[in-house]
């Protein structure tokens, strides 16, 4: 039924020369860095995991001391520019609140009362645990959740070992709908870093998407180059945004409608005959019934949905029209919001169809990436058993593993038990969605080991924490990007560990060898495992560690460029309608239900991203930390006059459910509104560890007792929770 | 001689506080103080907003009051730029300077003197922008002498309409906001 694709994408291949044509143009000086020969400070490039962005950098080492980093002017993600969280990268190095050596828990699971190990112990419980679940259970009883390129290694290790779970929270909770969303509209995803030709877009709307707070680099240097240009910008989004602020229009649309302001914009657009006929016609499938489908949504039944005037739904749509096909409709990127999220980002697939700016300048663009041949492995074990987190294909278009999936089968013993979780670099406590499922999936385990650098919320939940070297401690896989500009880009260590940590590969080899699974590291450093696949692409470790990253020749970016108008759907088509959305029992054609609103008096509560912090993951960076300490819960300001409420004045949030937060800063503003309250994600820390950010603003997470699941991928939509504010904390 | 001086593009910050960032590791300022910090002003009501967001520091004025009150001599405007600084060793942390700035643009250091922005004199010494400058991502600052009519920040003040902090000072300062 399923015939969704995985993201394709060119690969280049002999790129070699074309290589070292680009190395030789470009001699600039690294902008912002010392001359070379300034005593006392030596350069190394790499590239930067305080998002998963991976800008490549350049680190100052100064007298021997990390001094400061400053983005590569060859890399195409960052221009040279790092974001303020890769500046302030330093911080996760110095960070007084990091792991220092291996733990193991010596009292009850949660109570974070630990002994410090060896290495050695440590490794070896964790594979005396998994050879007993293996005994007891199978391999398959041990699930892997993981963020970010440095968990390759730990995922290889698992994989040998026979695991079949392996997860990310980056689909679940994250993109998959939006993926999901557009795979079923051009059969393509949207990728990461995100395909948006944003930097060529005439017009450019952004649907709840917060770029300059939302700090991916790229897109965010980009909407400033747009801004600057003179791009007109319209903004849907509840709360005046940054980005709101920049918009000629913003739209205040009333939270969990955006399908219908979708809806009506499309509406618009057919019964005016602004949308790209041509386009449409060549490379779209259903029109007809979509447009059929389409008449209801007229601006007018939006209005009390939305709260948007029709005259100004008009007016924006025609504004779309007028810049077609350089009007970037954004697809966004956390886009798990009310359960219904895949058929939101279908309309906003459809919008852009429309608008005929898929694979058009200004619109989204082909990203292409180098050929590296990937290390040769003996095979991984298979197994029949299959995976635990979508029995039966319950949500038919998962592309991915879904995290509560597997939290689900962990809790239910179905379709078979899981007993081990390992953890890398992703605080599940704040990433997932009601705390206390997750905590009671952890009481069924037999084993769970957490990999990371900060003593994380999941950390305190341990048997084992392994502390992990910081990025700028070790080395990591390559990143061969997928991008506008194709590039092979190096992390490599720029200074030592300043206690006991050690990089991923090394845990990772350690516990194969400890696994008895050597035969799966038949290199026995890093260096000869980078190298050997540097080689295979005709490059070497030695030339990656002297400039950071090699670039690939760009290769067509528009159909206009040459790049095949090729669809890989069912129908080959742009699909207006869905048949394999109508086959599976769902709307073929994206329709609207209107969300339910909270009981009288409470507030929605959104969240979103400070430019200064990367999920629960920065705020003991104390260069971070200096740059915001607490996060603020945003009120309207009417609302605050009737509660008495002040900006400045401590409150806690109470949810539906009776949950009750830690107490946070008002910032009662005319900048949102009234039926909603907002805040940014990642703080109001418990655990013990984080001595420097403990009790430092509320956790929004903890608030997210309820989500609505998306039926089509099962992703978990977080925007329907209801508080209510208590004053006085 | 040149005059130094910033041109800060407000329609393109987002106020990501990068340059806050970049300042703090570049110049090893102390946890808690900065020598740069953004300011977000709110005006209107729903849907009708205006939001003015600035990056700022020291002003490095043409008539600075930090160096008129400073009773030492510390606090001066360096001949290279007149770019104004602080002699660390003649200042004795009375903090006349402090509430002179109409700015806030200063602070204690731990080791006792008036700390603030130095327009990264030791980069532009070498050839180089100010470290903020240099970061930001939406490349919405611009650093060069005022007194050159054909530097890039003279071009934009003459062309861009433009704004600068608490003109009623008297201060006379050299950083320029963009509308």
């Amino acid at each position: 039924m399923n015939r969704i694709s995985r993201r394709r994408f060119l690969k280049i291949a002999g790129f070699g020369a074309g290589a070292a044509a680009l190395a030789a143009a470009s001699t600039r000086r690294l902008s912002g860095a010392i001359p070379a020969g300034t005593a006392g400070v030596r350069t190394v490039p790499t590239y930067c995991d305080i998002c998963f962005w991976k800008c490549n950098a350049v680190a100052h080492v100064r007298d021997g001391q990390l001094w400061k980093i400053v983005g590569n002017p060859d890399d195409p993600l960052c221009q040279g520019r790092l974001c303020p969280r890769g500046t302030g990268g330093v911080g996760a190095h110095f960070d007084p609140d990091r792991l220092r050596a291996p733990l193991m828990r010596r009292k009850e699971r949660g109570e974070e009362k630990w002994v410090e190990v060896t290495w050695d112990e440590a490794l070896g419980y964790i594979a005396e645990r998994m050879q007993t679940i293996k005994a007891k259970y199978g391999p398959e009883a041990v699930a892997l959740f993981s963020h970010g390129i440095g968990g390759t290694f730990l995922k290889h290790t698992l994989r040998a070992y026979g695991i079949t779970n392996s997860a990310a929270p980056s689909f679940a909770q994250c993109r998959g709908p939006r993926d999901v969303g557009f795979n079923l509209t051009f059969g393509e995803e949207i990728g990461s870093p995100e395909r948006t030709d944003i930097r060529n877009a005439r017009c450019l709307v952004l649907i709840g998407s917060h770029l300059g707070e939302n700090m991916h680099n790229t897109q965010v240097q980009e909407f400033a180059e747009a801004n600057g240009n003179g791009a007109t910008i319209i903004v849907a989004d509840p709360r005046f945004s940054i980005a709101a602020s920049k918009a000629q229009h913003y739209l205040p649309v009333k939270p969990g409608t955006d399908l219908a302001l979708l809806l009506a914009w499309m509406n618009v657009l057919v019964t005016e005959g602004l949308y790209d006929t041509d386009y449409v016609t060549q490379h779209g499938y259903g029109f007809d019934y979509f447009k059929a489908e389409l008449a209801q949504y007229t601006p007018e039944w939006a209005y009390p949905e939305t709260g948007i005037a029709p005259e100004i739904i008009r007016a924006t749509a025609r504004e779309m029209a007028r810049h077609r096909p350089a009007t970037l409709v954004h697809p966004g990127r956390h886009a798990t919001w009310y359960g219904d999220d895949t058929q939101r980002s279908r309309a906003i697939a459809l919008l852009n169809a429309l608008l005929g700016s898929w694979g058009r300048k200004g619109g989204f663009y082909y990203p292409s990436s180098m050929d590296v041949p990937a290390y040769p492995y003996p095979p991984y074990p298979q197994s029949a058993r299959g995976k635990v987190d979508n029995p039966k294909q319950r949500f038919p278009f998962a592309t991915e593993t879904i995290t509560t999936g597997i939290r689900e089968a962990t809790i239910t013993g179905q379709p078979y038990p899981v007993k081990g979780w390992f953890v890398y670099a992703t605080n599940l406590i704040h990433a997932m969605p009601n705390q206390e499922e997750t905590i009671r999936a952890i009481r069924a385990l037999d084993l769970l080991v957490v990999v990371d650098v900060i003593p994380s919320e999941i950390a305190g939940w341990a048997d084992v924490v392994l502390p992990e070297a910081t990025y700028l401690e070790r080395y990591d896989d390559l990143n061969v990007e997928t991008f506008r500009d194709p590039f092979i880009a190096l992390r490599q260590p720029v200074v030592t560990p300043p206690a006991d940590q050690k990089p991923n590969w090394w845990i990772a080899r350690e516990l194969a060898l400890k696994l008895g699974l050597g035969a799966y590291y038949p290199w026995h450093d890093i260096e000869e495992y980078l190298d050997f696949r540097l080689k295979g692409a005709g490059l070497s470790l030695a030339e990656l560690k002297q400039k950071g990253l090699v670039r690939g020749p760009q290769q067509p970016l528009y159909f206009e460029d040459g790049v095949p108008a090729e669809f890989p759907t069912p129908s080959g088509k742009i699909e207006f309608y869905s048949t394999q959305l109508k086959d599976a029992g769902f709307d073929p054609v994206p329709r609207y239900t209107r969300p339910a609103d909270g009981p009288p008096g409470t507030f929605r509560l959104l969240s979103g991203r400070a430019p200064v912090h990367t999920f629960s993951r920065t705020q003991s960076n104390p260069v971070l930390r200096d740059a915001m300490d607490e996060n603020e819960v945003w009120v309207n300001g009417d609302v605050g006059a009737r509660l008495g409420l002040h900006s400045g004045d401590y409150v806690r949030l109470r949810n539906q459910d009776g949950v009750v937060s830690d107490r946070v800063k008002a910032r009662v503003t005319a900048a949102i509104r009234p039926d909603c309250v907002y805040m940014v994600h990642g703080f109001g820390h418990t655990s013990k560890g984080l001595r420097s950010t403990f009790g430092k603003g509320a956790s929004d997470a903890q608030l997210m007792t309820r989500y609505a699941v998306d039926p089509l991928m099962g992703g978990t939509g977080i925007n329907v929770n209801f508080v209510t504010i208590e004053q006085g904390a | 001689m040149a005059r130094f001086g910033m041109v800060i593009d407000t329609k393109k910050c987002v106020g990501c506080m990068d340059c806050v960032v970049a300042c703090k590791t570049e110049n090893d300022v102390p946890d808690g103080h900065c020598r740069d910090w953004i300011s977000q002003r709110l005006q209107g009501e729903m849907p009708d907003l205006r939001l003015t967001i600035t990056s700022e520091r020291c002003n490095h004025c043409d008539s600075p009051p930090c160096v008129t009150c400073c009773p030492t001599g510390a606090s001066h405007v360096q001949d290279f730029g007149k770019v104004v600084l602080v002699d660390h060793g003649k200042c004795i942390g009375c903090k006349a300077c402090l509430a002179a700035c109409p700015y806030g643009a200063r602070f204690i250091h731990p080791d006792g003197y008036a700390d603030k922005c130095t327009f990264c004199m030791h980069r532009v010494e070498r050839g180089l922008a100010p470290a903020c400058v240099d970061v930001c991502p939406t490349r919405c600052m611009y650093f060069g002498d005022l007194d050159d009519p054909e530097s890039e920040v003279s071009r934009l003040i003459a062309t861009r309409r433009h704004f600068v902090l608490k003109p009623d000072a008297g201060t006379r300062p050299r950083i320029f906001y963009l509308e």
